[in-house]
Formats: C-alpha cells, sequence, structure tokens
C-alpha cells in the first residue's frame, strides 16, 4: 500500500504523458510551457511569502504565540488539536502563503515525517483560503448579503482541522 | 491584510520587549525573511513539474474528460442551476479544474460560473452561488503538491505518503460545508 501511494505521483505523471502522446500533444512544450506558469505562480506569492514569514518569525521569537497557545490548549486538547498547530489554523483561512510559511515552518521544526509535521501538511493540503475566496467571488460578481456562506465554509474549514489530526492518527497511528 | 500585518508586528514587538525577547525578535526578522526566498526555491521545481503536468492534461483533453465525469453530481448539488447548460459547463470546469490543483485555472472558471448564478438575484447570494463559493473554500485538490514540495525539500522520503489522509480529511470538510449549505439554507432565506 505505501509502494502504491509512493509510486502513484510517477504513474500519474507516465499515464498522463502516454495518453497525451497517443492524442498528438506536444507532451514536451506543453509540460514546458505549463512548469513555466509555475514559475510565475512563484514569483507572484514570494513578496507576500517575505511579508508573512517576516512577521511569522518575529511574532514566534516574542513569545506571544506561546502565550495565546497556553491559554487556548484546554480547549484544543479536548477537540484533540496539538496546540502547536494553533497559529497554522488561525492563519489558514486568511492568506494562503502565510499559511504556506507556517506550515513549512513546523514542518521543518518537527520533521515531516513526524506526527505533528504530518498534521500540519494535511491541514494545509485540505482546507483552503476561505476569506480571501469569499471576497474575490462574492466582490466579482458585485453581492453585498452573502448570507450563510461565510458561516458555512468556516464549518468545512474547522471540520478539515479536526478531520486532519484524527486522519494522521488513524494512517500512521 | 493590513491591519493583520501590522498587529502582527506590533503585536511582536510589545510582547517581545515585556518578556525580555526583544533581541531575538530583531533577528528573526532578518530570519524571516530569508528564510522565505529559501522556502520558495526549495519547492519551486517540483511546482514547476506540476504545474507542468497538468498543462500536458488539459491540452490532451484528459480535464475535459473530468469535468464531463463530474456533471450528475454536480446537478444535484446546484439543482436551481441544473437547466442553466453555460452556467452547469463553468461549474463542472471549476470543481475539476480545483481536482487537479489547477488553482489559477479555477479562479476565472469559477467567477464566470457566479457571474451566471448572480444574475437572477443581484445583490443577494442565491443557494447555488453560496454552494460554489464554499465548494470553492474547500479544497478538493486530489494531490496537494505545493505541501508535498514542502515535504520534499525538508528531506521527506515519501512526501505523498499523506495523501490518504489528505483525501480523508478533504472529504469530511466538504462533506460538512455542503451539509451546512443545505441546512443553512433552509433556516436563512434569503
Amino acid at each position: 500500500m505505501d509502494l502504491f501511494f509512493t509510486m502513484l505521483v510517477p504513474f500519474t505523471i507516465g499515464a498522463v504523458a502516454i495518453y497525451a502522446a497517443f492524442r498528438r500533444v506536444d507532451v514536451y512544450s506543453a509540460l514546458v510551457q505549463g512548469a513555466g506558469s509555475g514559475l510565475e505562480t512563484l514569483t507572484r506569492i514570494i513578496p507576500a511569502l517575505v511579508g508573512l514569514m517576516t512577521a511569522v518569525y518575529m511574532l514566534r521569537a516574542s513569545g506571544a504565540l506561546e502565550l495565546l497557545a497556553r491559554a487556548l490548549s484546554p480547549l484544543l486538547d479536548r477537540l484533540g488539536l496539538p496546540s502547536e498547530l494553533l497559529p497554522l489554523m488561525l492563519v489558514r483561512p486568511i492568506s494562503g502563503s502565510a499559511a504556506l510559511g507556517v506550515g513549512a515552518e513546523l514542518i521543518s521544526t518537527y520533521g515531516p515525517d513526524s506526527q505533528l509535521g504530518r498534521t500540519a501538511a494535511v491541514m494545509l493540503g485540505s482546507t483552503e483560503t476561505t476569506f480571501y475566496t469569499v471576497a474575490v467571488y462574492f466582490g466579482a460578481v458585485g453581492i453585498t448579503r452573502t448570507r450563510y456562506a461565510v458561516p458555512a465554509a468556516l464549518c468545512a474549514d474547522l471540520t478539515g482541522f479536526l478531520a486532519a489530526a484524527w486522519a494522521v492518527r488513524v494512517c500512521f497511528g | 491584510m493590513t491591519v493583520i500585518w501590522t498587529g502582527m508586528v506590533a503585536a511582536s514587538i510589545l510582547c517581545g520587549l515585556a518578556t525580555g525577547q526583544g533581541p531575538e525578535v530583531a533577528a528573526a526578522a532578518v530570519e524571516g525573511a530569508a528564510a522565505a526566498v529559501q522556502l520558495a526555491l526549495s519547492i519551486a521545481g517540483m511546482l514547476c513539474l506540476w504545474t507542468g503536468v497538468m498543462e500536458v492534461m488539459r491540452q490532451s483533453g484528459l480535464a475535459d474528460r473530468l469535468s464531463r465525469l463530474l456533471s450528475p453530481v454536480l446537478r444535484r448539488l446546484f439543482p436551481q442551476a441544473a437547466k442553466d447548460r453555460e452556467a452547469m459547463d463553468s461549474i463542472s470546469a471549476n470543481v475539476s479544474a480545483n481536482l487537479l490543483g489547477l488553482g489559477s485555472a479555477a479562479t476565472p472558471l469559477g467567477l464566470e460560473a457566479a457571474r451566471r448564478l448572480a444574475r437572477r438575484s443581484p445583490g443577494t447570494a442565491s443557494d447555488s452561488l453560496c454552494m460554489l463559493v464554499v465548494c470553492n473554500t474547500a479544497s478538493i485538490q486530489l494531490i496537494p503538491t505545493t505541501v508535498a514540495s514542502v515535504r520534499a525539500a525538508e528531506g521527506c522520503a515519501a512526501p505523498f505518503d499523506i495523501l490518504p489522509a489528505v483525501w480523508l480529511a478533504s472529504a469530511l470538510s466538504v462533506g460538512v460545508g455542503i451539509l451546512a449549505c443545505k441546512v443553512f439554507s433552509r433556516v436563512w432565506r434569503a
């Protein structure tokens, strides 16, 4: 099973390439063209990453997060969420690149294969930047009465966090 | 974002001075900026590889096939929009772009769908529009490439071993989001 998930990625790439080659797509130039757009994404997120990781590093060094985490940890413990992940959960709905910065920090501090590192990765992989998305969609179509969209989206986020901690416990013991 | 960022910086300076960790805060500001660029560089390779593969899927028509596959499910989620062919097409293209992790393709497609859905009730979000937005705020990406790139950069041998856990958590989160929409739409009338 482990080998299957490890090989899933190369299999996916291979299968896509073979299918596309049969459909007479110029596979290599499509790949290169797409990779170029990845680079554009990257240059777009670097400035935001610099701004946010500076603030996150400062906040971490100041001890403010520990104070907040200590205040909230009884509640988090009851929900089965480690308090180290609190900063990630707080920024996740607000900023994607900030969450990526905070998550990368957690993964590097605790190790990618630790329980905490895995939970952080699953949280990042299974939730989205809720407030940004809501603002973009409703802003673009001129909707001011958003009714239940935000509460429903936050229900989904909270479930995602709880489910991430639970799923890592189930899948990795 | 302005308020949040400024607040974070101000809070860390105040807190750092209060706890006597002022010098650490000063050093952290420099470290953080450097770490951001390092992080970006270390994930660059894998990110570009995946956007490349996605482009191959788009050009070969695989992405279209996926979106056709999804339409029966989506018709149930958006009953009021089911008759609007073009809205449904945009919605399924948006959802399949999200599944593939094509964020930059998903947003324009989703906005196109939102524009059509909003036409019937200007100013107020209809049930279909709320559902579309909630589906887009919940991550349904099948292969979370950015996170996997970060794990790989930290020396993880099998960066994708979290896939089953990610699918489980995503499915639960999207499920609750959809359920919340259906329940709230009864209570929270337009």
